[in-house]
């Protein structure tokens, strides 16, 4: 059923229970995000993507990457408090990554020259969870995970041993997008490659890297086709 | 075994068990939990079922294992009927005598009884202890006096007496519209008013539909959950089956933590019972309702409380949460309608339905009906468990039931609502308390921890000890709960060690803001509150912090030294004695002096000086 929403004053129709977010793309609205992908369920975790909502004469803050659109509802997505809740996530990613470029650009977009947050470590990953999530949903193999829990959270295989599930197909390194996933060649095997998480290596592929007459990355990019056409057709209700 | 088929056999099986008891005999009640076990009552219990057994009066005594009365510092409790003497910290080596005075004699005896700590008078009866007189003992009523363990004695209470009610004389609707009269909101934290839970869950499509109990409890300190567990489960399995009857469910989990064994064991056993006596399974009371309860034990992470994460650890994956909505009721285990709701809650539901719902929301305030059971714990006098209407005052609650402040210190503030509540002052002491006088004091009901602090308390520490203890149990999924809470601990540390700038009460400020409105789940949004109510009330303290380099209260060891008062100072030498640094000098009976170089502020000194002579500067 589609409904009619008004997004910084343009009125929308789009499917009920889609995301405020494709109501807002639909509109040519802008709204930055960091873990979300069309792709994939919807995650919440980053917390950029907020836009204020009013509904039923009451405003609230939401994430536009999963908050189902209703009926009659007004979306602002660049108010005094967004802003404010966007500078500070940045300013705190900032403090957590500052030289990954992604994170420096966002910055720079939203006019923040520094960070009011002490720098206590230079990570590269802001834990978008992205590449658990397209190894699990898409490639269906689950070959990483999040490990740990709270500030010592952080993408790993299990047991931080070289996964044996790994196919090499590479997508995590796509989709990252701080480039904390490199892939390189193998040295024993020249013209080979293998996926690395910082120290961490990713096993071998079980193609023995034939990449030419391989099979997997075919079937896994009509996978991912296939992916994206499902989540476009299922509007009706998010999942997550 | 009884198997029970209708509602006549209940009644039946009732009024046998009155009737095969003798009215002649002595009950000698032993608690048989968790507070009063940590303090040998299994012993005590073993001595008792010896010496009834060498003396031969099994005819004559009973020994009946109870569940918690509230009362844990004065554990192990011994109540002995019908004296009905309260009897507080029994040791083995007090069973001969209450056996051969109390129970055959009906002599009480003086030495066990709880006295007054300034008239030193002593008290018999529980209800007449100060601790007891405000409290209204409504969900933990049984919990003390009946054996949980043996549903007989749940019945013989009329218990399930509510089930049988709710499932012959009352449709689902009507047990969903009598729990929204009621006005009672969940006693897990958020306060969301259960009937309107129950209403939305049973009108959302789906054939399967769940009913969780949440019994995880990780706040630290908290423990009326466990003490409701161990000491009366039934009454929490007979508020889910009756949930499962209203919402159309036929399967209910109770979700523990693994470090409760004891109430792990009670509620299996009680599952056990009540499935052996017909009241669990198929064809509940005849009626042809079908509903089992299973257990779900838990790792025990903080976080797991929360609702999405706990659906989400009983699936078997890592307990993190996910946004809602969907809400569980709509969207919960496996994808289905669930109720989720706290034990207490749960434990409510049988007085509820069997009272009806005017005589529940006679109690309480406008917005917070029924009654509530906190944890009171901290410098209070008397800790425990009390159970008190909503709406009772912190003064009452503080002074009355915990009998004031320690060593006649000063009350500073009263921490309520576990990690992520906020500290309420002096000055709103008269507050009653309820939903939303709590939240407009910027403190939570939460699950009701009530931690009370005296004068010897730094609010910024403990601001910064709620913190830290938030940053280890933030599941890390969201940015503002996991970097903010990491750059907030790292602010406040910063502070109390001595490196406070001008702009961080606003940088604080900020950012609990942004974690307040941002963050993905409850864990998060609800984690600046001890920042905001000490910044909120105790602004002076983080000023004199940051500007001075002074911890008034005298807990940051940077920001203060300890000085001996000349002329309070009488020379005992006790100091000088003790300081395990060497760092007191003076001769006997002369002032005596501290030599700041050495000092490492371990505080030895100030405890131990009987002039009070040490003071913080
Ligand atoms: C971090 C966190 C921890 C929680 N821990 C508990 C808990 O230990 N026990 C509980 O009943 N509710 C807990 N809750 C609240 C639950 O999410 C949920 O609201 C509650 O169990 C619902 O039951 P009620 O409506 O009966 O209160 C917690 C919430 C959060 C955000
Ligand atoms: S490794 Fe990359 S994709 Fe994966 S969570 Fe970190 S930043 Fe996101
Ligand atoms: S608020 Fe904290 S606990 Fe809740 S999802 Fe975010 S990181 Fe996890
Ligand atoms: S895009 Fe990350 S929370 Fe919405």
């Amino acid at each position: 059923m589609k409904v009619a929403i008004i997004i910084d004053g343009q009125m929308v129709q789009i499917d009920r229970g889609a995301p405020i977010i494709d109501a807002a793309r639909k509109a040519g609205i802008f709204i930055p995000t960091l873990c979300y992908h069309e792709a994939l369920k919807a995650y919440g975790s980053c917390r950029l993507c907020m836009v204020e909502v009013i509904q039923n004469k009451q405003s609230r803050l939401v994430t536009s990457c999963n908050f189902p659109v209703e009926g009659g509802m007004e979306v602002f997505t660049d108010t005094p408090r967004v802003r404010k809740i966007r500078r500070v996530i940045v300013e705190l990613l900032l403090a957590r990554c500052p030289d990954v470029p992604l994170i420096q650009t966002l910055a720079r977009q939203m006019g923040i020259d520094f960070s009011r947050f002490k720098k206590k470590e230079e990570k590269q990953c802001i834990l978008c969870g992205l590449c658990v999530r397209f190894c699990e949903e898409v490639v269906g193999v689950g070959a990483i995970g999040l490990a740990n829990r709270g500030t010592e959270r952080e993408v790993a295989t299990p047991f931080r041993v070289a996964s044996d599930v790994c196919i090499g197909c590479g997508s995590c390194t796509y989709i990252c997008p701080t480039g904390c996933i490199e892939m390189v060649p193998d040295e024993e095997t020249p013209k080979l490659r293998r996926m690395n998480l910082g120290k961490l290596s990713l096993s071998p592929c079980p193609n023995n890297y034939q990449c030419e007459t391989c099979s997997i990355e075919q079937e896994f990019f009509e996978d991912i086709k296939r992916v994206i056409a499902d989540f476009r057709n299922r509007h009706k209700k998010p999942s997550f | 075994m009884h198997r029970i088929r209708t509602i006549s056999d209940l009644e039946e099986l009732r009024q046998s068990i009155l009737a095969k008891r003798d009215p002649e005999k002595v009950v000698i009640g032993v608690c048989c939990t968790t507070g009063c076990q940590a303090r040998r009552s299994g012993k005590v219990i073993d001595a008792f079922e010896n010496e009834i057994r060498e003396k031969g009066l099994q005819d004559k005594v009973e020994i009946k294992k109870t569940g918690c009365h509230g009362f844990c510092e004065m554990g192990p409790i011994v109540v002995v009927e019908p004296t009905n003497s309260f009897y507080c910290r029994v040791g083995t080596k007090d069973v001969t005598d209450i056996v051969s005075e109390t129970a055959l004699k009906d002599k009480v005896i003086d030495r066990l009884l709880w006295k007054h700590p300034a008239t030193k008078e002593a008290v018999v009866s529980q209800n007449d202890i100060p601790f007891y007189k405000k409290q209204k003992k409504v969900v933990s009523h049984n919990s003390g006096r009946i054996d949980p363990t043996n549903i007989e004695d749940y019945i013989a209470v009329g218990g399930y007496s509510a089930l049988a009610k709710g499932l012959t004389a009352m449709t689902p609707a009507g047990v969903v519209e009598t729990v929204v009269a009621s006005g009672i909101r969940g006693r897990g934290g958020g306060g969301f008013p259960t009937g309107i839970k129950w209403r939305i869950c049973s009108s959302a499509p789906g054939d399967t539909k769940y009913i969780i109990a949440n019994g995880d409890e990780g706040d630290p300190g908290a423990y009326m959950d466990r003490s409701l567990m161990e000491g009366d489960p039934h009454s929490i399995i007979e508020g889910m089956i009756i949930g499962g009857f209203a919402i159309g469910a036929r399967e209910g989990i109770i979700y523990v933590r693994d470090e409760y064994p004891i109430a792990i064991q009670h509620l299996s056993m009680a599952i056990k019972q009540a499935e052996e006596y017909g009241l669990l399974g198929h064809d509940i009371l005849g009626t042809g309702f079908d509903f089992t309860i299973r257990i779900s034990r838990g790792g025990g992470a903080f976080v797991c409380g929360e609702e999405t994460a706990l659906i989400i650890s009983i699936e078997g994956k890592s307990g993190t949460p996910r946004a809602r909505p969907p809400y569980p009721a709509i969207e919960g285990l496996w994808g289905n309608p669930t109720v989720l709701n706290n034990v207490e809650t749960f434990a409510n539901i049988p007085k509820i339905v069997l009272n009806g719902a005017p005589w529940y929301s006679d109690m309480g305030t406008a917005g917070s009906k029924g009654t509530k059971i906190f944890s009171l714990v901290g410098k209070a006098k008397n800790t425990g468990l009390v159970e008190v209407k909503m709406g009772t005052t912190l003064r009452e609650i503080i002074f009355d039931i915990g009998g004031g402040i320690r060593k006649s210190k000063r009350f500073k503030a009263v921490q309520t609502g576990g990690p992520s509540g906020g500290c309420i002052p002096i000055s709103k002491i008269d507050m009653p308390v309820d939903y939303d006088s709590l939240r407009d004091a910027g403190a939570i009901m939460g699950s009701g921890g009530m931690i009370v602090m005296d004068e010897t308390s730094c609010m910024v520490d403990v601001a910064r000890y709620f913190i830290h203890f938030l940053m280890f149990e933030s599941c890390g999924k969201c940015v503002p709960c996991r970097e903010g809470l990491k750059q907030m601990h790292e602010i406040l540390k910063n502070i109390c060690e001595g490196r406070g700038q001008r702009g961080d009460i606003e940088l604080l400020s900020d950012l609990a803001g942004v974690m307040t409105t941002a963050s993905l789940c409850a864990l998060g949004g609800t984690a600046p509150n001890p920042v905001l109510s000490t910044i909120r009330y105790f602004r002076d303290e983080y000023e004199a912090h940051i500007f001075e380099k002074r911890c008034p209260a005298g807990v940051c060891k940077n920001l203060f030294e300890y000085v001996i008062n000349q002329e309070r100072c009488n020379g005992c030498t006790l100091c000088r004695l003790r300081c395990p640094q060497e760092a007191i000098f003076g001769e006997k009976k002369k002032p005596h002096v501290i030599d700041p170089q050495r000092c490492i502020k371990c505080g030895i000194c100030y405890s131990i000086c009987k002039r009070e002579a040490i003071r913080v500067k």
